[in-house]
């Protein structure tokens, strides 16, 4: 066997070439390059020697070539054959006419055709022999001139037939010699070599050609993983370079080490293996191969080496993993979608329960304003004390209420930015009003204690709502889970707890921010005449412990104690929800206000809440500077009926309901005793009494406003009433409201003023801007109604002055729009109701369009509020209990 | 029996007056606001009402007759008009306004003539109910009877 023929390495019979009479021309324009292949030949000798499959394929192309040359020399021999058969009737035709000459007859006219084999017969893959020529032989008939049997005659004869003889004679030998020819032709054609290594170069070629179309490295490595061939379609190195070399001393870089690992581990398994490995080298970059590795057998069966086959597919494998970022992307997305939708699911709950609790919430003030102006007017009515003190509860708790929906409607809750507002407050009353408002509904036998230490303020800036919300709440749950014994509430100065400083910022600035006077403001219905945020009294901290001797909390359960409301206070429906639920925002909302709640409590014995406050002390009334005094009162303090004498110190005791009424039980018989005591204070001659140690301005204070002052079966109570209620009758004579309604429609200024005058107001009508901003100049006004659109000046200008006198104190801007300035100079400031003017007045617009842009137009230039037109009484009625104490 | 039958005609004739929309609830506020102190009050409101109707009516007419329409002069006429009718509860004079301000807004001198004659049709028929209304009224007061109340009045 040649080698060249056997580069291939592989079985011969695994290749289908096509005949080269019919395909000739395939391979004749492929130029076929012979340099991507390195061959070591002396190892590839060995391979046909001694592997098997190299020997199969040997023994295949001895089997072919036999099978062929038995074939060809079937053919010869039938041509032999033929020819022969062909000689033998020529010469029994020789004989014939040698006896038809003895007779004189003779014929020939048989026609025997010669074949001869074509010079072109081609082995093995020739069928037959074809285009033979054939040769003719015609018989001619001899024809004589001379006469029949004469001399002549015969004698013209014999010469004719030795003629004929010469020719059949040469004819013979041309026969002869064409079948020598033919013989010497077969035994030069016959060379099998020539055959084979022709059959093998064709199979070669076309090898090469499929192979330099195919982007593929095929080789083959001995048992040491050194190259013995190589094909590579991208040749990049010689044959010196690879040829006897390992992987790795051609290569360096990634996943060469990997390869050939992976080879050898085929070759040392002997089971053929795919691996698809990315290499990462200087020569060709970073590429991915899928390399197929098969293993070589000796005939002996040891394996003697790898074949192997790689193949390009970094585009792939970067498709194939584009395609796997792909699809996990898009299971991300859908879970995110899936995920979203859940919130958007959770968000439409939430927004549905948002507005139901609008909704509710709507629908409860309604009546609930019915509820607590029916209680105001009650309140005007004859009452006696103990009346008085239940409507006062009833009001104040509806206020309460009233102001919590409020906040709900105005989304403050659910915006989640609370904004405090700073009041003037009696941190005293505070406390009893909680107190008494939780004995109300106390349905168990439980003492509810107050004790206000004195060094509390009378009265400080805080808020108010908040605070007592705070209160409430834990209260509430005090009670709740106390079943004998008492709840109390503690108040009394602390220092400024250091850690919480920042907060404490923050709260200031908030309220000076927020502090907004609200409707039944300390400040105005006192008259003090200060805004709130013009006072910026020193701070003074606050402790609040509330108290029981209930069923504790178990250590382990206080960590979470605040937190476990915390999610379920997300929830703003909850956040206001229910006391006694509301631990979690009770911490928030004491947070919020820059203090902080915490809790300490042993179990079956009682828990204490104790929060810390800032507040603002109000300038006008600071009066506590006795803290040494305070702490032994603190201790004097024995809480039972025989000891209450200095209740106005802060100290509030509600006892069991026992009889019907709430204060009942506790105002018969304590009066008597009392009486003396409080007479005396009261009329400032302090009484000897060991407990007696207040300031003077405090039990003014308390009593004059019938506030702070507190067992409420105490004869101060009653004193204090009175004083009050001819304070508040005062007030209300002194502040009978002046309101202006600036509207230049005759027929709505009628029916506002017979609105106005069932209301029980009188009113003073100006038809345009001007003449409201000259009303103002001279007279104070506690409310203005104005139509936004009036002739000459239009509402918003007006009160853009008026807002611009309130707070320069001068008309200036007035003078500038073309407003005569009659009464009151700048310069006469000192009058007083110039000064009242001063104050800022409720201006409530008037209009027929309620979008929401008019609306905004109006509180841009100042407005409080406004009304529709059409008024109506209840919305007039609505605008006036908000505006006028 | 005469009242009676004076009041069930009263109570018709209100009745009606809501229900085809002359009227809305800003009427009944008006009823409401009457009472000893203020007997006359409703009557009153709508004289008045009437008085300036026809000033501000005969005011637009003329302006609308005009060369050069004074649009804005226009406009604030039916502004004062509609204040007026929705402060008595005029309801369809009213709408009729709001509609003639729009085409003022448009300067659209044919709509306006037109709303000006629908207003003064709505106004008409407006005051001739009413005036019956009241006649009927005092017809009520002079024969002793009291002016009935009519419930969805509240």
């Amino acid at each position: 066997m040649d080698n060249d023929q056997s580069d291939i390495n592989e079985a011969g019979r695994q290749f289908t070439v096509e005949p080269r009479a019919l395909g000739q021309d395939v391979l004749e324009e492929v130029i076929i390059k012979k340099e991507p292949h390195s061959v070591d030949f002396k190892r590839l000798i060995d391979l046909t020697n001694y592997s098997d499959k190299g020997n199969s394929q040997l023994t295949n192309l001895v089997k072919d070539w036999e099978y062929q040359q038995e074939n060809a020399v079937r053919l010869l021999r039938e041509e032999l054959d033929s020819l022969n058969k062909q000689q033998q009737e020529v010469e029994l035709k020789k004989l014939k006419i040698l006896e038809e000459h003895r007779f004189k007859q003779y014929t020939y006219g048989d026609k025997s055709p010669v074949s001869s084999l074509d010079e072109n017969v081609r082995y093995p893959y020739q069928d037959d022999p074809k285009g033979k020529n054939d040769v003719i032989f015609k018989d001619e008939n001899v024809e004589t001139d001379a006469e029949y049997d004469s001399l002549m005659y015969w004698k013209q004869r014999a010469v004719h037939l030795e003629k004929l003889l010469e020719a059949s004679l040469q004819r013979e030998h041309i026969l002869l010699e064409k079948l020598q020819e033919s013989t010497e032709n077969l035994e030069r054609q016959s060379s099998p070599v020539e055959e084979l290594s022709q059959v093998l170069k064709r199979a070669d070629n076309f090898l090469h050609f499929i192979l330099q179309n195919a982007p593929v490295i095929i080789g083959h490595q001995d048992r040491e993983m050194r190259y013995r061939f190589i094909f590579n379609h991208f040749p990049s190195l010689g044959e010196q370079d690879i040829i006897g070399k390992t992987d790795v001393e051609i290569f360096t870089g990634a996943g060469i080490k990997e390869s050939q690992d992976f080879k050898r581990e085929v070759m040392e398994k002997g089971l053929p293996a795919k691996r698809e490995i990315t290499f990462e080298t200087e020569l060709f970059g970073s590429k991915t191969f899928l390399i197929y590795v098969e293993p070589v057998f000796s005939k002996a069966g040891e394996t003697i080496g790898v074949n192997y086959m790689g193949m390009e597919v970094t585009d792939q494998v970067r498709k194939r993993e584009k395609m796997a970022k792909l699809r996990e992307e898009i299971a991300v997305q859908k879970a995110k979608e899936t995920e979203l939708n859940k919130s958007i699911h959770i968000t439409e709950e939430s927004m549905r329960a948002k507005q139901m609790l609008a909704t509710m919430s709507h629908e409860i003030r309604s009546p609930l304003s019915g509820v607590v102006s029916m209680a105001e007017i009650l309140s005007t009515t004859k009452l006696d004390k103990e009346q008085k003190q239940l409507l006062k509860v009833m009001l104040s708790s509806g206020d309460l209420v009233l102001q919590l929906i409020n906040d709900i409607l105005d989304s403050k809750v659910e915006s989640g930015v609370m904004k405090l507002k700073a009041t003037k407050f009696r941190p005293r009353e505070v406390v009893r009003h909680v107190l008494q408002t939780a004995a109300a509904s106390l349905q168990k036998l439980l003492t509810l204690e107050g004790r206000v230490a004195d060094d509390v303020p009378v009265e400080v800036i805080g808020d108010v709502l908040r605070i007592q919300q705070i209160l409430t709440i834990l209260v509430s749950n005090a009670i709740k889970f106390t079943h004998e014994a008492k709840v109390g509430i503690k108040l009394y100065v602390v220092r400024e707890p250091c850690n919480i400083q920042d907060s404490r910022e923050t709260y200031q600035n908030q309220s000076i921010i927020s502090a907004n006077m609200r409707k039944g403001d300390p400040s105005s219905i006192y008259g003090t005449g200060d805004e709130t945020n013009t006072c910026q009294g020193p701070v003074v901290w606050i402790q609040c412990d509330v108290y029981d001797t209930g069923i504790g909390i178990p250590e382990n359960v206080i960590p979470t104690l605040f937190k476990k409301y915390m999610q379920v206070g997300e929830d703003a429906a909850r956040k206001y929800g229910g006391t006694g639920h509301g631990l979690a925002n009770c911490k928030q909302l004491v947070e919020l206000m820059g203090g902080q709640l915490t809790v300490s409590s042993v179990e079956h014995y009682g828990s204490i809440f104790t929060f810390v406050l800032p507040y603002k002390v109000s300038s006008t009334s600071d009066n506590s500077d006795n803290p040494d005094e305070l702490s032994d009162m603190e201790n004097q303090d024995v809480l039972d009926d025989g000891n209450d004498d200095d209740s106005h110190s802060g100290i509030f005791m509600f006892q069991p309901r026992t009889l019907g009424s709430l204060f009942a039980s506790q105002s018969s018989g304590k009066i008597q005793k009392l009486s003396p005591n409080c007479y005396g204070l009261l009329e400032d001659s302090l009484p000897s009494s060991s407990n007696t140690t207040y300031k003077e301005n405090v039990i003014e204070e308390d009593c004059a406003k019938g506030v702070g002052l507190d067992n409420l079966n105490s004869a101060e109570t009653s004193v204090a009433h009175k004083t009050y209620e001819t304070w508040d009758q005062t007030k209300k004579d002194e502040i009978k409201p002046k309101i202006l309604l600036v509207a230049d429609n005759r027929i709505n200024v009628m029916v506002t003023k017979s609105m106005m005058k069932q209301l029980g107001h009188s009113i003073d009508v100006v038809n345009n801007g001007a003449e409201a901003v000259h009303a103002v100049q001279c007279n104070g006004y506690q409310l203005i109604l104005m139509d936004v659109f009036t002739p000459v000046m239009d509402g918003l200008q007006a009160t853009n002055l008026i807002r611009s006198f309130e707070k320069t104190g001068s008309w200036d801007d007035a003078i500038k729009a073309g407003i005569e300035i009659q009464v009151p100079s700048p310069h006469s400031l000192s009058n007083p109701q110039v000064e009242k003017t001063r104050k800022r007045i409720p201006i409530i617009a008037m209009t027929a369009n309620a979008l929401p842009e008019s609306v905004n137009e109006c509180y841009a230039n100042g407005m409080d509020s406004f009304v529709t037109k059409p008024v109506t009484l209840k919305n007039l009625k609505q605008c006036l209990q908000q505006y006028l104490p | 029996m005469e009242v009676d039958q004076l009041q069930r005609s009263f109570l018709e004739h209100s009745n009606a007056l809501f229900h085809e929309g002359l009227l809305d609830d800003q009427f009944s506020q008006l009823q409401l606001l009457q009472d000893e102190s203020n007997p006359d009050f409703v009557v009153e409101v709508v004289s008045l009402f009437f008085e300036d109707s026809e000033r501000l009516l005969n005011d637009l007419t003329t302006a609308l007759d005009e060369q050069n329409v004074e649009f804005k002069k226009i406009d604030a006429h039916v502004h004062q008009l509609k204040g007026s009718s929705s402060s008595i509860g005029a309801q369809r004079v009213k709408d009729t306004c709001i509609a003639f301000r729009n085409f003022c807004d448009e300067q659209n001198t044919e709509a306006c003539l037109r709303c000006l004659q629908q207003v003064k049709q709505e106004y008409l028929l407006l005051k001739t109910k009413l005036e019956t209304l009241f006649r009927l009224e005092q017809q009520i007061v002079a024969a002793g009877g009291a002016t009935p109340m009519l419930d969805e009045f509240f």
